[in-house]
This record gives C-alpha cells, sequence and structure tokens, in this order.
C-alpha cells in the first residue's frame, strides 16, 4: 500500500494584495521541535503537556553576558537574583552558584533564600511589607534592609534600641526620571526631600549603619537613559551624606526592571529588535556613577537586583492544541491547553509561539485561547500559526520570569516544571498539583460534610 | 455544495474569482477538496478520497470539509444552494 501523505486542514485564503506588511515582519512559523537537543515531543510524553521547561545552559549564558557587561565597566559589581521573578529553588541555585546573592520582597521569600542555604548577611531585604518577625530575623542575620517608609524606619529604630545590635539598611529612593508612569509607591521621594530627610533620621538616630542606597525605577524599561539619572541622583545623594556625616555608603543598589527580549503589547515592532540591551543599560549606569562628583575612598559596590532579563530566555511553555473553531466573523480561533492562569504574562506580551512539528509555509490569522471557560483566557489575539490540528504541540517562548510566581491555580490545576541541565537531561524541579495539593488545605465543618440531592 | 462554474484553479492551488477579481490560495488538502466540489461530487466520496490519499481521521475530514465549505461561502466562490 502507498505511504499516505501528511494530512493538513483544508485551507484557502484571500490574498489581500493591497495591504503590504510595512514593517516586513516575518511570521513566527518556523518550528522549534526541539529544546536544547530535547525533542518536545518527548517532553510532552514524558512529563505532560501544558509544560513548562528551563534551560539551566541558557540561564548561565545570560547570566555571564550581563555580569561581563557590567564588570567590563566598573569595577565592584554584585547581582542579587531577584526572588519574585522565579523562585523555584533550582532556578534559584543555580544563580547562587553563579555568584549571585539573593534579593527578597517579603517574609516568605526570606526565609526561602535562608532554606536555600544563603549567608544572612548576603540577602538584601526590599519591599513594604516586613514584619517585626522578619526585621528581628534579618537584623540578627545581618541582612542588608532596604527600608521602604518611616513606619519601618522607627521599628528599626525600636529594634537595635532593644536588642543592642546596629542594623545594616538602605533606603529605597524614588525619582523622577523622566519616565511615565513615574514609580513613587515605594520608599522616599527623592525631589521632595523625604529621602533626603529619612538619611538625616539615620545618621542623627545612630543606632543604625547607613550602608547604601537603593532604587528600583519602574518595570521592562525601555529607556537606558532613565537609570542614567537614577544612578546621577543616588550619588548625589551619597555625595550629600559624605559631605555632612564624613559617612561613605558602601553600595549603590540600581534595583531590576531591564526589559527582555518580549514584545510589549501594541509595540510596533519585535522586543527582540528594539528592546535594549544589557549593554545599553550597563553603560548608562556606569557612565553616570563614574561621571557623579561622589568619590569615596573605595568605588560603591553597584549592586543589580536584575530578574527578567536574565531567565525570560531560558524559559518555554510547551502547550497542545485541544481544538481549532471558527469565530462569528471568520476568524480561526484555537484553543490550547495553556491559558492565562499560567502565563501571567500573556497580559502585557505578544509572545512568541511557534510550532513544535514541521508545517507547510501556509498559515491563517488565528486567536490563540487558553483552556480556561472565562473570556479573559486570551493567549495571542492575532498571530499567523500554520494550519495545527488537535494534539500538535506549540512552544511559547520567553515565558521564564514571573509565570512560575503569578500563577494561579484557577479552574485547573498547574503543570509540571522541567529544568534541563547542560548536558541535555531533563529533570523535574517542580511536580504538578493534584487535587490533594488543593485539597488539604481546606477544611470541611461538620454540618457540611454531608447532604443530599 | 456546488462551485461557480467561472471560477478558475490552478494546479498549484492558485484561485481566481472573475466575477470579483479576487485572488485565493489554497493549500493540497484545500485544492482537493476544490477540485471534487467542482466536479460536484457530493460530501461522503470527497471524505472517502481524502481518508484514502491522506493520513486521517473521517470524522476530522468531515468536520474540516464543513467548515472548509463555509469558507468558500463566506468567500462568494458557491452557487446559491436551491431552496
Amino acid at each position: 500500500m502507498a505511504t499516505k501523505h501528511r494530512y493538513e486542514r483544508p485551507m484557502i485564503k484571500r490574498l489581500e494584495s493591497n495591504m503590504p506588511n510595512k514593517f516586513g515582519m516575518r511570521t513566527e512559523f518556523e518550528p522549534v521541535t526541539h529544546i536544547e537537543g530535547v525533542a518536545v515531543s518527548q517532553l510532552a510524553e514524558d512529563y505532560g503537556s501544558p509544560l513548562f521547561v528551563i534551560s539551566e545552559r541558557k540561564i548561565r549564558k545570560l547570566y555571564q553576558a550581563a555580569k561581563q557587561s557590567f564588570e567590563s565597566r566598573y569595577p565592584r559589581v554584585q547581582f542579587a537574583w531577584s526572588y519574585k521573578t522565579n523562585y523555584l529553588t533550582a532556578v534559584c541555585n543555580v544563580f547562587h552558584q553563579e555568584g549571585s546573592w539573593a534579593e527578597v520582597v517579603s517574609g516568605f521569600e526570606y526565609d526561602k533564600a535562608i532554606n536555600n542555604g544563603i549567608d544572612g548577611t548576603k540577602i538584601i531585604f526590599n519591599g513594604p511589607d516586613k514584619s517585626e518577625d522578619d526585621l528581628r530575623k534579618a537584623v540578627t542575620n545581618n541582612s542588608l534592609i532596604h527600608i521602604d517608609h518611616l513606619d519601618e524606619l522607627y521599628m528599626l529604630q525600636e529594634i537595635a534600641r532593644e536588642t543592642k545590635q546596629r542594623p545594616k539598611v538602605a533606603i529605597r529612593v524614588n525619582m523622577d526620571t523622566g519616565i511615565y508612569p513615574m514609580w513613587d509607591r515605594f520608599g522616599f521621594n527623592y525631589e521632595n526631600g523625604q529621602a533626603w530627610d529619612a538619611l538625616n533620621k539615620i545618621m542623627f538616630g545612630g543606632q543604625m549603619d547607613l550602608v547604601g542606597l537603593h532604587t528600583h525605577i519602574g518595570t521592562f524599561m525601555l529607556s537606558p537613559n532613565a537609570y542614567a539619572i537614577a544612578a546621577s541622583k543616588l550619588a548625589n545623594l551619597a555625595q550629600r551624606v559624605q559631605q555632612k556625616y564624613g559617612h561613605e555608603v558602601k553600595y549603590i543598589d540600581m534595583g531590576g526592571g531591564f526589559s527582555s527580549r518580549n514584545t510589549l503589547k501594541g509595540a510596533y515592532l519585535p522586543g527582540v529588535d528594539t528592546n535594549p540591551t544589557i549593554d545599553d543599560f550597563a553603560e548608562a549606569i556606569t557612565s553616570a556613577l563614574m561621571n557623579s562628583e561622589y568619590r569615596p575612598k573605595t568605588p560603591p559596590l553597584l549592586i543589580l537586583e536584575t530578574g527578567r532579563a536574565l531567565i525570560d530566555e531560558a524559559g518555554y511553555m510547551i502547550s497542545s492544541v485541544i481544538a481549532n473553531k471558527r469565530l462569528s466573523d471568520g476568524r480561526r480561533s484555537t484553543i490550547l491547553d495553556a491559558g492565562v492562569n499560567l502565563l501571567f504574562t500573556s497580559f502585557w506580551y505578544d509572545h512568541k509561539i511557534t510550532p513544535a512539528q514541521e508545517f507547510t509555509s501556509y498559515t491563517e490569522d488565528t486567536v490563540l485561547y487558553g483552556p480556561l471557560c472565562m473570556n479573559i483566557d486570551v493567549v495571542r489575539e492575532n498571530i499567523s500559526m500554520p494550519l495545527l490540528n488537535k494534539g500538535d504541540k506549540v512552544v511559547i517562548h520567553h515565558v521564564g520570569a514571573y509565570n512560575m510566581t503569578q500563577w494561579m491555580q484557577f479552574i485547573t490545576l498547574r503543570p509540571k516544571v522541567v529544568m534541563i541541565d547542560p548536558e541535555g537531561k531533563p529533570h523535574i524541579i517542580r511536580n504538578n498539583e493534584s487535587m490533594d495539593t488543593i485539597e488539604n488545605l481546606e477544611q470541611i465543618p461538620d454540618h457540611l460534610a454531608h447532604f443530599e440531592l | 455544495m456546488k462551485i461557480k462554474n467561472n471560477i478558475a484553479v490552478s494546479d498549484n492551488g492558485f484561485v481566481f474569482n472573475p466575477g470579483s477579481g479576487e485572488s485565493y490560495t489554497a493549500n493540497q488538502v484545500g485544492l482537493d477538496m476544490l477540485n471534487m466540489l467542482r466536479k460536484g461530487e457530493k460530501s461522503a466520496a470527497i471524505i472517502s478520497f481524502i481518508a484514502e490519499k491522506y493520513e486521517a481521521d473521517p470524522a476530522v475530514i468531515e468536520k474540516d470539509l464543513n467548515d472548509f465549505s463555509e469558507t468558500l461561502k463566506q468567500y462568494h466562490l458557491s452557487q446559491h444552494e436551491e431552496l
């Protein structure tokens, strides 16, 4: 019997010769059949679909490239892994093996860093919500506490007084860097004098060691110049402290917020072509610091809390086609088994999505929906996709940041996360949830234990 | 379903409607279905032909043929059905 041809669903498409694509954008239908040498189909068979896949090799490569960008421009650089971006232990430990400290924003994340084996002195404690217990622990461990508001400052002074310990602190400074929206809800404002006021309170109080200055100006920043302005303003504050008190701050922490290669919704061109590179941010920050008037005996340590730009590209989501439908206006829609419950970032980005098997060159404009019975569950509003069949696999790219921390246990359970090591061997780093995961946390009052219908 | 008589279809899937001046492109499975519809073949014969030529389940082919026929109607490539 003759071999049958591969079936592709029938397609006819009107040729729109009057609407050329002025940007000459390539449609993303080149298949990605393997991730780090492992077949996507094999990963889905072995670990299920949907599935998060993280490339350890890629994380290390991104980290080393970023480190080199800064260290080739400035003598003293330290990265601190932003736990909220992805706090799976295996991921954190790759960064810690590379030399990253930990940057945490809650008591939970602080404890996680301690559980991961991080020395307290190498934990940066940010965030507006630090309980008294959290602060006492951080003070005892000599962690670097970044004060967010005056209530926290006074609480720390009280702890210092009571325990006779000297907390190592910095203040978080918010400021106008020429970008919109300006983040002013965290820390103390530079322009209206709040930051200077907080610094004076610390220095006059004499109970805490002012070791650094911190800022975090925004998220997914597309303007390196905003960082240059921020670095100048922090250096200016450091200089004023030096002038007034003869005290040198030991570090300047520029926070995070560097954009990754993702494409923000509404952008005309793909992020991979237009977003600034780590080199652009490094050049802006280090130049501003070195050009400032702040001249301590030892150059301040430059701390970076980069999260997204170091992990986004290392994360992939494998998803399967559940069904194809046609909408009332004739548009094609495809339902995937991964939706906004797992891909929180699809609210922000037009994720690059590629099929995981070979296709012909025919494509259809498609709406990609997730599996939830909720209207908001849209993975891509409009994407040119090959003619996918039920059961086909797709790879969703650049999903390493925030998805594995902001994902929701909503309507369905969360899947496995697999990390592929540099030798190409996959390891489960987080198991899938089961009914027990959810029900073990619940308790039923006796009077609600039974019912009859 | 019948396809309009004046629709021109090339061997490589280029479709032209001289009535509207619109051009279309079809993939191989679409081309096979379109050519059989032009010959006036019934759904059952088309499904059986496609199932013989391609690796696909007849139920899937039937679903896709219905969807394809709807698209042809939307593009005004089919004749008005007699009521």
